[in-house]
């Protein structure tokens, strides 16, 4: 099945079913392929985070209530 | 009394979209409202939004939730990108729904976006946030286009715009 785009012109009221080109097709690949590696990349950044956070409230032998209080 | 006219409206048919375009917007009105109800075929809650057909000078905020967890990160700098549509995982026959609010569409600064909207599913994961954009160009905004990342918009998708004028 071909991937098609709809265009609704708001002058005219005319709707438009368009066929994507293959640049358009390739674009939209790219565009999921990059932005599903900017999420990865935000995920593991917030892991990292998290971890560093664990590691340093072990090494501090608080909890995390336990250093809320002392920034509060 | 501020009115809110209808534009144009969109149900998506069988085969879904790739995209849906408001084309050639007039600048009669003050602001302009995209209210819409969303799925993708592809497993991604994301409904990519750009004005204009531009791809460059996006930037914003996200604040959303998961269910389990509270999130809050830079948009894209290509498009907006709040999640917004239900995902194909999710509970079948379901769609996400909100609204995209651009006041003063047609002035001469810089546009500013604001999207709430939610992915509606029957699980301990579904999307509910809050997105602020920034489209750092001055041309009155002349088009809206909502893209289904990696799939298409299904099938009964539908999007209304409406123009609200001030006076």
């Amino acid at each position: 099945m071909v991937d098609t785009k709809i265009v609704v012109n708001c002058e005219t009221g005319e709707v438009e079913e368009i066929e994507l080109t293959a640049d358009e097709v390739a674009a939209r690949a790219a565009e999921a392929a990059a932005y599903a590696k900017a999420e990865a990349d935000r995920e593991a950044e917030a892991t990292a985070k998290a971890a560093a956070k664990d590691a340093l409230l072990a090494k501090l032998g608080i909890t995390a209530d336990e250093a809320a209080l002392l920034l509060a | 009394m501020a009115t809110y006219i209808k534009i144009a409206s969109n149900t998506v048919g069988a085969g879904g979209a790739a995209s849906v375009t408001f084309s050639s917007i007039a600048s009669t009105y003050t602001d302009l409202i995209l209210k819409f109800s969303a799925r993708n075929t592809a497993d991604s809650s994301q409904g990519f939004i750009t004005l204009n057909g531009s791809a460059t000078s996006f930037t914003g905020r996200r604040l959303y939730g998961s269910g389990s967890a509270v999130s809050a990160d830079a948009g894209n700098t290509t498009n907006f990108n709040p999640s917004s549509v239900t995902a194909s995982s999710y509970t079948a026959n379901t769609f996400g729904n909100g609204e995209i609010y651009i006041p003063n569409y047609a002035g001469s600064n810089n546009k500013i976006v604001g999207v709430d909207a939610v992915t509606e599913n029957n699980a301990t994961t579904a999307y509910g946030g809050v997105f602020a954009g920034l489209w750092s160009n001055t041309s009155a905004v002349t088009s809206i286009t909502i893209t289904a990342n990696g799939g298409n918009l299904a099938q009964y998708s539908t999007f209304t715009l409406y123009g609200v004028s001030n006076a």
